[in-house]
């Protein structure tokens, strides 16, 4: 039976190192605020005042409708008339314009048409500058040439802010890499410095020494959670529709499952360094990639589809996007939170078996 | 108190420790002596159950090293070669780890320890930062952590390097003192005049014993004025090598 009094002894000691070791800190606080920052405002995935050339043959009122709507929103900004006497193709490739609207000569009158020429060099954002131009355009009325006037309602973002999109994202993200450090290098520093030499002495068993490491970080870890979460909500204005003590509940489960993977590097991991690489190696990429926080989990093969299934972000994505975006409760998230109950709890006896109670 | 018998401990192809026979008994100091990398270190490590041996066996109070490694555990004290105590905590939060992992009252093991304290001159440095201490203070420090939980049995593994030879020598008082009470005391060094405190010690080289004895009696056995000519002449080096 693993003693209490000395799971309570390793935790205390470690809350020691935290409280006076700046590295940790920084990790615990700098670094995710950092990364909130740069991910943030460097990974902003809207489009936002894209030069655009506009060719008005018609210059009556419905073609001055038609730009003032363009330059109305935050979207588009005119590119000034004398670059008018460039082809299309010169102005793109020259970067004066990103897209050019051609406005015919009868517009408003016998011609419905209108042309929108777009660089496409960079494709998701001349899909989404079709997507705004085209909006911009049905909000005016002006009819286009499809028949068929389809109108879809969007719920949960319905700006489609990409904000909402990337900061539960981040929070999944930032998370699961600092927790996994946090464990890893508490763990491996010890061997390095010949400390743990000193507790393999004692009668003090893997479990022990497991959770004397893990309790005084998931504490940490929460604090982090929150701390993320309340500068993501500050600096991008996202809103948490549900339950606060839902959030804490299923941040719990995530924090202690990126906990215990940071425990298993530890049992590899001899060094600090090593042990650093690995916990990011394990957390940072499969999460940006497999988690579903870029790219869609649907729309991969198969195989990488089976391969989600271990990435604990994947799990807490569909959490923190249902708790921050649709209001979900516990009821309609408990099957992501049980996997990562019972990821954590398999890592732990993984980690607690491979863990050398003597030296090699 | 200690029995080992054929121990051997092999790294792939490279054998650290070969064939040592040891009988150590209650309250007696012993020592290992030999170069680096004679195998003193690996020893001592088999002893305190850190590293498991690849044939022989080790008892200690009649119990199997390895089948009760857990009551075992509870009986030894150990000071490793580098100092690993956590230098970002305060000395006296280092011993309360201790007495924490050992599950004894703090309280106690610390007034049962005080003329230790006091003679080492540890008592007025025990709230400061433990990387703060002078080299000197953090040994003994680390003595008085390994003391923590009364041991009967304690390792010292070279627990005066780098320390000034007046330091040493009150390092020693101390140890002889732990032995006068009961302790067994299990110590490797480098120093040769060191070896002088012994109750008995083995010289080893490359992993065998070359010559083990009450200090006194291998000088007279050898014909040596002191413990460091009878170390070169043991290991039959002619002239001061070390």
């Amino acid at each position: 039976m693993p003693s209490f009094s000395r799971i309570r002894a390793i935790a205390e000691k470690e809350v020691f190192h935290i409280l006076r070791d700046s590295s940790t800190l920084v990790i615990i606080f700098l670094m995710p605020l950092l990364q909130l920052i740069i991910f943030g405002y460097a990974m902003n995935m809207e489009i936002r005042q894209v030069p655009l050339l506009v060719d008005d043959l018609a210059m009556n009122s419905s073609s001055r409708a038609l730009v003032d709507a363009f330059v109305n929103t935050d979207y588009f900004q005119l590119v000034p008339k004398e670059a008018g006497t460039l082809q299309p193709d010169e102005l793109f490739r020259e970067r004066r314009a990103q897209a050019t609207l051609s406005i015919p000569k009868d517009f408003g009158a016998s011609e419905q048409r209108v042309l929108l020429r777009i660089d496409a060099s960079d494709p998701n954002s001349a899909q989404m500058i079709q997507n705004y131009a085209l909006g911009i355009v049905n909000s005016t009325g002006i009819q286009t040439d499809a028949g068929i006037d389809l109108r879809a309602q969007i719920l949960y973002n319905p700006d489609l802010k990409s904000s909402f999109f990337f900061v539960p994202g981040l929070i999944a993200l930032i998370l699961v890499m600092v927790c996994a450090l946090l464990t890893s290098i508490s763990i491996s520093r010890e061997k390095e410095m010949g400390t743990m030499e000193q507790i393999l002495v004692s009668p003090v068993s893997a479990t022990e020494i497991l959770f004397g490491k893990v309790i005084p970080y998931l504490v940490l870890g929460l604090l982090d959670a929150l701390i993320i979460l309340a500068v993501g909500m500050l600096l991008f204005q996202v809103p948490f529709r549900g339950d606060f003590s839902v959030f804490l509940l299923f941040t719990f489960l995530y924090v202690l499952t990126s906990l215990c993977l940071g425990l298993l590097v530890s049992t590899v991991a001899k060094t600090q360094q090593a042990a650093m690489m690995m916990a990011l190696g394990m957390t940072l990429l499969p999460t940006l990639l497999l988690s579903g926080y870029m790219f869609p989990i649907s729309s991969m093969p198969v195989i990488l589809q089976k391969l989600t299934y271990i990435i604990p972000a994947s799990y807490y994505l569909q959490i923190i996007r249902g708790i921050m975006l649709k209001g979900n409760n516990i009821a309609q998230l408990y099957q992501a939170g049980l996997s990562l109950l019972g990821m954590s709890v398999l890592m732990l006896i993984v980690a607690a078996r491979r863990f050398k109670l003597r030296l090699s | 108190m200690i029995h080992t018998s054929h121990l051997v401990k092999q790294f792939g192809s490279f054998k650290a420790v070969d064939e040592i026979n040891l009988e150590i008994g209650r309250g007696e100091i012993f020592g290992f002596l030999g170069a680096n990398g004679a195998g003193k270190t690996t020893t001592i490590r088999m002893l305190c159950g850190l590293l498991k041996p690849s044939s022989g066996e080790i008892r200690i109070d009649n119990l199997d090293i390895i089948k009760h490694s857990e009551q075992i555990k509870h009986k030894l004290g150990y000071m490793s070669q580098k100092f690993s105590l956590y230098p970002d905590l305060k000395a006296i939060e280092n011993l309360q780890f201790y007495a924490g992992i050992y599950r004894v009252s703090f309280e106690p093991a610390l007034i049962r320890l005080e003329p230790i304290l006091e003679q080492f001159g540890l008592s007025s440095s025990l709230n400061a930062l433990t990387r703060d201490l002078p080299m000197g203070y953090k040994q003994r420090l680390s003595l008085v952590a390994a003391l923590m939980h009364d041991p009967p049995l304690v390792f010292l593994d070279e627990p005066t390097s780098g320390v000034d030879p007046q330091a040493r020598r009150e390092f020693w008082q101390v140890i002889n003192d732990l032995a006068q009470s009961g302790k067994t005391i299990i110590v490797s060094t480098h120093f040769m005049d060191e070896a002088e405190y012994c109750h008995r010690v083995i010289i080893m080289q490359d992993g065998r014993e070359v010559a083990l004895g009450n200090p006194a009696e291998l000088k007279q056995e050898y014909g040596s004025a002191n413990m460091q000519e009878l170390f070169l002449k043991v290991l039959g080096v002619s002239d001061a090598k070390l």
